[in-house]
């Protein structure tokens, strides 16, 4: 995918501008917050069940690579071709050598956030194929020739208006307003493409270990097309998604699907453990993984190490007042919100996304939510300080930091330089006592005003009162 | 080095893990998968298996009938197809073609389904009480594609194989089948979508109606 996260700033006065987006983020933003709360209180021993799944992706990660191995053996036992892949390119690379091998032309593809992170549609088209996306945000997408917005509703910030548009323009067809009817609609255009391609793609929710196994969670039924009519059935997924047991399975998936759509399970939770079997009358011919690193593995011994943990619920992300106002264009990469702010400088390079672990108020709503109990705030502050110290931040803000630690680690001068501020901050004030413009600093009162200090510093005021 | 042992090197780097390849740690990784451990279940209780499967069911959105035995089953199926004026010739389980389909009037082939089959009838290798879900396993004569193609899916379900929770299903799945089959698939309730403007709309690109004859 087109990466545009340097330019957060920008995209982010794009997307604040544009009524349509606003419009539509106000008005659907809320309601996974809603389902969620409701589902949750289904569960009374929630945190026990967080606590056990955190401790499970932990062990996941903390062994890594025995249980990568031990999945591959079991996967090969039952005839799945296991690929690695260091690079999002090595993704593509691999995908386009097994679909060519086999004289693919068509691909139906259930929805995969890693291979959003190789822009594999684009390399496949490149190659002379046709890869089809079939999870209706991703659909739609696809027709719009725009990025998701979020892992799990792609389309969260397009309006039924803006879909019947596309759908009548896209298939010929009278346009419609009705949900159903434009759902009907989608599964009427796609229904030949599962009936007739040659490979599938799916991504994988988890690995499992015991059984070499790709589990996906999903709610459509796309995703068991593609993994059961094709004669080719790929899955793309990251190595950290691998969990050891069945049973850790079974914890984990409770908070995921209740963590993300509300749901105390999805309609669809399918395990695909190789190709068809000897008398199977349905199913793959050719079963494929490919694994990818991508970036993954630098962040283990690191702090870093526990946002491996996620789940891509995208709670984080729902609840966050940062995405709810700028949507996920403008983390400008596959991961938005504050999972986004972690993994995607993590993964492209901080340079080049500099400024996604800013856009956080670090009011730890994401940490509060998030089921296996990643300290995104606390992270988001190991890369804030990574980035100061690698002197990658403009040099303003360097020197105001500089400036800052020089005033607060020397108490008389911090003293006397806030005691001069408030007082002058006092007059610039005026008789309504708000400043409307702090020269430097224009960012903060450009959309508000900001209340002018009573005149006395903390210290004066407490000293008075204690006297 | 191949992709594959690069990866492996670096994750075991990066977890402070000597050498290239798992060693002693390979072992402890196999000794937690063999013991099999179980997680924290939630703490709600409910009496009744068949009542909590029946009412989580319905919550998903299925429908669901209770018949004392399995010969009730095709009038059943028959009575459903008929109330909802859906056509009363399906696409069934090979497990299931010595029913008395016909008896019941009704026109059933034991295969896989194609994409223009509308009513599918299967059966569940289990369902569990805690979700309100059905465990299929595929295999000859379990197409996975019976439950999938059809626009109205009929599930069979033993009573006595309903079990509290998820655990309990892979559980049975070791004891009577080893290994899992090609595809495991949980089905709870009619396919859906809420991909357009977060309303849930039942019927994506699986089945529209998911109906549930418990049995026994």
């Amino acid at each position: 995918m087109l990466l545009t996260s340097s330019s957060f700033k920008r995209n982010v006065r794009r997307k604040l501008e544009d009524p349509s987006l606003q419009r539509n983020m106000k008005r659907f933003g809320g309601r996974f917050v809603e389902a969620r709360a409701a589902v949750m209180t289904e569960v009374d021993n929630l945190e026990e069940i967080r606590v056990a799944a955190a401790a499970i992706r932990d062990r996941s990660l903390a062994n890594l690579d025995s249980y990568l191995v031990e999945f591959e053996a079991q996967a090969q036992a039952r005839g799945t071709q296991v690929h690695w892949a260091e690079t999002a390119q090595d993704v593509n690379r691999i995908l386009i050598e097994i679909a060519r091998t086999n004289g693919v032309r068509k691909i139906v593809k259930s929805k995969s956030m890693v291979s959003e992170e190789s822009g594999l549609n684009d390399a496949v088209a490149a190659a002379g194929m046709q890869a089809i996306e079939t999870d209706l945000g991703e659909y739609i997408l696809q027709l719009a020739e725009e990025p998701p917005s979020h892992i799990i509703a792609p389309a969260i910030h397009k309006s039924v208006e803006e879909v019947a548009e596309l759908f009548s323009e896209k298939h010929h067809t009278p346009r419609q307003t009705d949900i159903p009817a434009l759902c009907r609609e989608a599964r009427e255009q796609l229904r030949p493409h599962f009936l007739s391609a040659d490979m599938g793609i799916s991504g994988g929710n988890f690995l499992i270990a015991e059984t070499g196994s790709v589990v996906i969670v999903t709610n459509e039924g796309n995703g068991r097309m593609v993994t059961t009519l094709p004669r080719i059935h790929v899955a793309i997924t990251g190595i950290e998604k691998v969990l050891p047991t069945l049973n850790d399975f079974s914890t984990v998936v409770r908070l995921l699907t209740r963590s993300a759509t509300g749901q105390s399970i999805t309609n669809y939770v399918s395990m695909l453990t190789g190709p068809r079997q000897e008398g199977d009358h349905d199913g793959p011919e050719q079963s494929h993984i490919i694994l990818v690193d991508s970036g993954r593995s630098r962040l283990l011994g690191t702090e870093l190490q526990q946002a491996l943990r996620c789940i891509r619920c995208g709670a984080c992300m729902n609840h966050c007042p940062v995405y709810q106002n700028i949507g996920g264009h403008a983390y400008g990469w596959v991961y938005p919100g504050p999972i986004g702010a972690v993994l995607t400088p993590s993964y492209v390079g901080l340079e080049n996304a500099l400024d996604l672990p800013q856009a956080s108020t670090l009011c730890g709503a994401c940490q509060v939510v998030c089921p296996v109990k990643i300290p995104l705030p606390e992270l988001m502050r190991v890369l804030r300080e990574k980035s100061f110290s690698q002197g990658l931040r403009p040099w303003h803000e360097r020197w105001s930091i500089v400036l800052w630690r020089t005033a607060a680690s020397h108490p008389r001068l911090y003293a006397g330089l806030t005691r001069l501020a408030v007082r002058l901050l006092r007059r610039l004030g005026g008789k309504d006592r708000l400043l409307h413009r702090l020269p430097g600093l224009d960012g903060w009162t450009e959309g508000r005003d900001m209340p002018a200090p009573s005149g006395q510093t903390f210290r004066e005021l407490y000293r008075k009162r204690k006297s | 080095m191949s992709a594959r042992d690069n990866i492996l090197a670096r994750v075991r780097k990066g977890l402070g893990l000597p050498g290239n390849i798992p060693g002693a740690e390979r072992d402890k990784a196999r000794a937690y998968m063999a013991e099999q451990p179980r997680g924290p279940r939630p703490t709600y209780g409910w009496g009744d298996n068949v009542a909590r499967f029946c009412e989580r069911s319905e919550k998903l959105g299925s429908t669901v009938d209770r018949v004392a035995s399995l010969a009730e089953v095709p009038q059943a199926v028959a009575r459903y197809l008929q109330s909802k004026g859906l056509p009363v010739s399906a696409v069934a389980w090979p497990t299931l073609q010595d029913m008395p389909w016909r008896t019941a009037g009704l026109e059933v082939q034991a295969r896989a389904a194609q994409g223009s089959d509308l009513v599918g009838i299967t059966g569940a290798f289990c369902a569990v009480a805690e979700t309100g879900t059905l465990m299929l396993l595929s295999g000859e004569d379990t197409p996975a594609t019976v439950s999938l193609l059809p626009e109205t899916h009929i599930a069979l379900v033993d009573v006595t194989r309903i079990v509290p929770g998820m655990e309990e299903a892979w559980a049975l799945m070791k004891a009577e089948r080893g290994t899992p089959p090609r595809a495991v698939n949980f089905v709870s309730g009619p396919s859906r979508t809420a991909d357009i403007e977060q309303t849930i709309v039942i019927g994506a690109h699986g089945p529209y109606r998911v109906h549930v004859v418990c049995y026994g």
